[in-house]
């Protein structure tokens, strides 16, 4: 029940800050009406981080205290992490249309490092899929997920270098519209998105994770059926084998 | 002290088993720079017959041929185990894990550095690349790359060798881990053969060098986790 007023908060959060976002805000001067996808990329971006994150520490978590909990956290921190990921990708590329004239820059350093992380964590879901014991899963996917979560900063520095030591800087970096001398408006209706996201955010982690153990009690469940069916079918045995002499 | 060279002396002894296994054996190692080579050739037709694009093409030709042939090898090294059932016996073993999981890098490490040793050479006749000249700068690029390649396919073939489609799954994980390293070797190869004019292959051989401590450090923490099962 709480978490379904939670959805609900997060709805009317969205909608609020969309609304400021498309009709309050004025558009940028430069970039026009396009700039307004910046406070849907920017914060899902952000949140993409946040998630990817919280499954490193999840997984760690499980390592050391070798909880299944843990472990549904870190499932629900990557499935709604990759989903973000996804999501700020298609702002960046919507973006980037009209601004850059082109769907995908090379040489923005963040759009390919985006990439890079939507391959590493796609990877880290389709992996989990492919262990069925909930232990073995949980540890190997632990490790996977510390891995990426350690290649992320050298992926964004060498994605940096490799252009940034090859030519000049870009124009249109998305990171300049948040200097100081970004008008308040703007950074308040990203501040309002982001807040609004983050409220989708919680909501979604807590309905995987309860669906994580939803279906981890299913599978235990199953285990238990068969090992009991398995005992029943050997004491019917030994009970006609003993009749049978 | 002496636990340090105790486990050196362990990591040692494992690769040592790793590359007896691969001289008597003569299967995988062979075959994978043979199939790398031919990629290279592949390379070739796919891009055309124009000399001086492939030249300009050559440094990352040569970086995912490398990638793609070490993806076999790191493989190769665990699946000879895990078909013998010698893996659950490396666990088994009263020896640190980190020993055990130098022990398989280095063998890795090894079999790279064969690897990109031979295709340099592959690539320099093919593509029409003058090598020979910065053979220094070269040569500790191909050393730093083997490292970092080997330190993440030792931790991510243990991880897969056990499981279903781990033919897919190794490379699917593996190839986003190692995209900074084939973008700093491959800008590093491309700087060595220009004679470095812009003076920044130091700073690629460094990122390699990072990426090769951080992967290491992190295989080494993990392996253990990995042969527990």
């Amino acid at each position: 029940m709480k978490t379904r007023i939670l959805g609900f908060a997060a709805l009317l959060a969205v909608l609020a800050a969309t609304v400021n976002g498309l009709f309050v805000v004025p558009a940028d001067l430069n970039q026009g009406d396009a700039q307004r996808i910046m406070y849907v990329h920017v914060a899902s971006a952000w949140l993409a981080y946040l998630s990817f994150g919280v499954t490193a520490m999840a997984g760690i978590g499980y390592l050391v205290r070798r909880d299944l909990r843990l472990d549904a956290i870190a499932l629900a921190g990557a499935e709604v992490g990759v989903m973000f990921t996804a999501f700020a990708i298609w702002g960046g590329m919507m973006w980037g249309r009209p601004v850059w004239g082109v769907f995908w820059q090379w040489e923005d350093p963040r759009l390919t490092t985006t990439a890079l992380l939507l391959a590493l964590y796609a990877g880290y879901l389709l992996f989990r899929r492919l262990t069925d014991d909930p232990h073995r899963r949980a540890a190997r996917a632990a490790v996977v997920g510390l891995i990426a979560a350690i290649d992320i900063p050298i992926v964004h520095f060498s994605v940096i270098w490799w252009r940034g030591l090859h030519q000049g800087p870009t124009i249109g970096d998305p990171g300049k519209i948040l200097t100081p001398s970004a008008p308040p408006l703007f950074v308040l209706a990203l501040m309002s998105m982001l807040a609004a996201f983050t409220l989708v955010w919680s909501y979604l982690m807590i309905r995987r994770y309860q669906l994580a153990r939803t279906e981890w009690q299913i599978e235990e469940h199953g285990r238990l059926g068969r090992i009991s069916a398995a005992r029943r079918s050997f004491s019917t045995e030994s009970v006609s084998e003993e009749a049978a002499p | 002290m002496s636990a340090l060279r105790r486990n050196a002396t362990i990591a040692l002894a494992i690769a040592r088993k790793d590359a007896l296994a691969e001289l008597r054996g003569r299967q995988a190692v062979g075959s994978t720079i043979f199939f790398a080579a031919l990629v290279l050739l592949l390379f070739g037709f796919a891009l055309g017959p124009d000399s001086r694009r492939l030249a300009e093409a050559a440094p990352g030709l040569l970086w995912l041929a490398i990638v793609f042939g070490g993806l076999l090898t790191v493989a190769r090294l665990h699946q000879l185990e895990a078909d013998d059932g010698a893996l659950e016996q490396l666990a088994l073993y009263p020896v640190d894990r980190r020993a055990a999981y130098a022990g398989k890098a280095l063998a890795g490490a090894g079999a790279m550095l064969l690897l990109g040793g031979l295709l340099l050479p592959v690539v320099a006749i093919l593509y029409g690349v003058p090598l020979g000249a910065a053979w220094l700068p070269l040569a500790v690029t191909v050393i730093l790359g083997s490292v970092g390649f080997a330190a993440v396919g030792t931790a991510y073939a243990g991880l897969t060798v056990r499981m279903r489609a781990r033919e897919v799954m190794l490379p699917l994980l593996m190839l986003p881990i190692v995209a900074p390293l084939l973008l700093a070797a491959v800008k590093a190869t491309v700087a060595a053969v220009a004679g470095d004019p812009f003076g920044e292959l130091g700073a690629w051989l460094q990122l390699l060098a990072g990426f090769d401590i951080v992967m290491l450090i992190a295989g080494a923490a993990t392996y253990g986790f990995l042969l527990e099962e």
